[in-house]
């Protein structure tokens, strides 16, 4: 369950991993994966071979040991030594281990669209298109228990699959999942002044804004992804007519490497010299203990060397009152 | 700790502007954003006159207002036209491919205005209207002709500005007390949504708090904790137009106190460490709500305060009270009362972590450590799109991790 619909579904809750849950396998830093948990469900990794028995009755959170080494060797090694941690999915950690139908968005442009979009509890929200869900999982949180999510995608195989991702993660009463062509014909009728918020994500953004512009609550707020310059330009002359407050944003994230390591050469102390040697010395005078402890590692953070340059255009615009 | 399940469905939000509830007035577009309560007093001050907010009530949220000859008056249709986004249109539609102007015939010396300031004042002595004055000044300039659509349309701005002020009428929401994109990944990374239970060490006025108020919507709970004896302060919150139920719950309580319940594991003596902290639900017993009432007038009082006078870029002017962002953190965290912790999302925001913060955290959970890198907003407009030349160029340091079970403890259970 990603989103609690009730009190006892809440982030805080001793739920424990039980059969049908998904699961996120925390292998490393930049390996996760999405695992449905089933009884006699087997998981075979770099670390090892894990059985999904071994995990139900557990904590999410908990650290797992494999049953046997795994198939690559290394890593998993001697007796099944191998270990991943099991982690309860978020929105978050979903983006980043659901499986790419499109291209999708990042948590960097999707907390930008739903503060901009201005969700909260209750509120209903239109999205085109699916795509891989990626953003619809945020939405979907966003304006829980009670709000609504309705997303169109005009390919009917990704909208399936989208469908059967938000049944497997709980989602299924805050999120519709339909089949249109919203460039072509507009978002229905049934959903005219209704929406709070409208997002779009479409080749030619601009041949939907009028019946955006129908759907919206006043002052109701339509946000735009293109990534090219161009189609930007052609949505914004189209929102020109009943909208106001545009504006494009560009949000780009920086990350940063985090590691233990040692600063060797800037040191002047001696006795931080690093590695095991210099620990047997150290015994002996009980003070100087805490002085090693702090001297031995340090955290060292650098910007990482490569990262996103660009994902899209995030245009925002209100319903003119 | 259950919470009472949330009221059924009424309106997520309310879109007119109601007697006593807090707006955010938009004078110019974007020149100046200050914070009001719609009292039977309040007033703005606009130039040199001070005009009533009374007209405000009860019109939708979004609505444009100009200066009338007996105070604020909503603008027509025709009046927003004239003004809004849409003003270079027609100066940069189509034409800006062909345009052959440029400033080479353009002399700085102060002569092209035909009109005197006290031409001015006589006109305005005769009772004619912001816009009229517009028109004149137009009329009497010898080189408007000369410029460019574009620089037209700006030159018009800058008038209408001057002479015809418009007033836009906006809710109040969280993100546009700070900078918005640190806000957000605040928000997204910590996990916050319907149910939760929030821990915020929140030194920036309750900021944080009440954005995170707004996410949980009546349900869960958001807990301010604090350093020493004294609550920091969560005044902010009244500017958010919070209900009843969202403000019932935020509680406060010093950590100290929440540390108190339950064995805590050792922490890094390191004192924004959210880390470590109990369930909500404990500390909701003996926290007292510290929220001043909901009529308090003396928010009214302009918050950020910007110049008049002084065109400020929309892109400095919004991110105003983020000045008083120094050492915020916020933090999400939650334990089991046998002292067993369960994942859950720790979100801090700020200064750079000390290492002793990153070690603690490579520790106990898995972390990522970014920074907004920036945020650019563009002028997209035929033949014309830029970036905006002032951009944030840095929006803090974010650190987020997710807390894993204790492996100790899982050990103890075998």
């Amino acid at each position: 369950m990603m989103v609690p619909l009730d009190p006892a579904g809440k982030p805080t809750s001793q739920r424990r991993i039980a059969e049908g849950d998904t699961v996120v396998v925390y292998e490393r830093h930049d390996a996760m994966r999405a695992v449905a948990v089933r009884a006699g469900g087997v998981l075979q990794n770099r670390f090892g071979v894990f059985r999904h028995d071994d995990w139900l009755g557990r904590p999410f959170g908990s650290k797992v040991y494999s049953s046997a080494a795994g198939g690559g060797g290394r890593g998993g090694g001697k007796a099944g030594g191998g270990f991943v941690h099991l982690l309860a999915p978020t929105p978050e950690l979903w983006t980043l281990v659901l499986s790419h139908r499109t291209q999708i968005l990042y948590i960097a442009d999707i907390s930008l669209v739903v503060s901009y979009l201005e969700l909260v509890p209750g509120c209903v929200v239109l999205e085109s298109g699916t795509g891989s869900g990626s953003l619809t999982t945020s939405l979907a949180r966003s304006v829980a228990p009670h709000g609504r999510v309705h997303t169109f995608d005009f390919h009917e195989q990704r909208a399936a699959s989208a469908r059967e991702d938000f049944e497997r993660n709980g989602l299924s009463s805050l999120i519709t999942v339909n089949v249109r062509d919203i460039q072509g014909e507009g978002f229905p009728e049934e959903h005219r002044g209704a929406a709070d918020a409208v997002f779009l994500d479409l080749p030619q953004p601009w041949l939907a804004i009028p019946s955006v512009s129908l759907m919206l609550k006043q002052d109701g707020v339509l946000c735009s992804f293109s990534p090219c310059i161009e189609q930007v330009q052609r949505a914004c002359e189209a929102m020109r007519s009943c909208f106001t407050d545009i504006r494009t944003f560009e949000i780009l994230l920086r990350t940063y490497e985090v590691r233990d390591g040692a600063l060797n050469n800037a040191t002047v102390n001696e006795d931080a010299t690093v590695g095991p040697r210099p620990q047997k010395r150290k015994k002996n005078t009980s003070s100087g203990e805490n002085l090693d402890c702090i001297q031995k590692t340090s955290v060292l953070v650098r910007p990482a060397s490569t990262a996103k340059g660009h994902t899209g255009y995030l245009t925002f615009a209100r319903l003119r009152v | 700790m259950d919470a009472p399940p949330p009221q059924p469905p009424s309106p997520a939000i309310t879109r007119e502007a109601w007697d006593g509830c807090s707006v955010l007035l938009d004078i110019n577009d974007g020149d100046r954003l200050a914070f009001f309560r719609l009292t039977p007093a309040a007033t703005v001050k606009i130039g040199n006159k001070t005009f009533s907010l009374q007209p405000l009530v009860g019109r939708p949220f979004g609505s444009l207002f100009r200066v009338g000859a007996d105070g604020l008056v909503p603008c027509t249709a025709a009046d927003a036209s004239s003004l809004r986004d849409d003003n270079t249109r027609d100066g940069a539609d189509g034409q800006v491919q062909d345009e052959t102007r440029d400033n080479r015939s353009l002399v700085d010396n102060n002569t092209a205005q035909n009109l005197s300031s006290d031409d001015i004042e006589a006109m305005k002595r005769d009772g004619a209207t912001g816009d009229e004055i517009v028109e004149a000044l137009i009329a009497n300039s010898t080189t408007f002709g000369k410029k460019t659509a574009f620089s037209q349309e700006k030159y018009k701005l800058k008038k209408q500005k001057k002479y015809a002020p418009k007033v836009l009428l906006r809710r109040p929401t969280a993100r546009r007390f700070m900078r918005f994109d640190t806000l957000s990944l605040l928000l997204s990374m910590a996990n916050v949504g319907p149910y939760s239970d929030v821990l915020v060490v929140d030194m920036v006025g309750g900021l944080v708090a009440g954005a995170v108020a707004e996410r949980l919507g009546g349900t869960g709970y958001v807990c301010s904790t604090y350093l020493g004896k004294a609550p920091s302060s969560i005044d902010i919150i009244r500017l958010y137009n919070l209900s009843g139920d969202m403000t019932s719950r935020i509680v406060q309580a010093p950590l100290s106190e929440l540390q108190n319940f339950g064995n805590t594991p050792s922490v890094p003596n390191d004192s924004s460490q959210g880390g470590v902290t109990e369930p909500i639900v404990v500390s909701a017993e003996d926290t007292q709500l510290t929220l001043a009432g909901q009529g308090d007038t003396s928010v009214s009082d302009e918050k950020p305060k910007l110049s008049t006078e002084q065109p400020i870029d929309m892109e400095v002017s919004e991110p105003l009270l983020e000045e008083h962002v120094q050492d915020e953190t916020s933090s999400l965290d939650s334990k089991g009362n046998d002292g067993s912790s369960i994942t859950s999302k720790s979100v801090k925001h700020g200064k750079a972590p000390s290492p002793e913060k990153m070690t603690y955290w490579k520790e106990h959970g898995f972390s990522r450590f970014l920074n907004p890198g920036f945020v650019n907003t563009r002028q997209v407009l035929p033949s014309r799109s830029h970036p905006h030349m002032q951009m944030n160029a840095f929006g803090g340091y974010i650190l987020s991790g997710t807390r894993i079970h204790n492996a100790d403890a899982v050990i103890a259970n075998k």
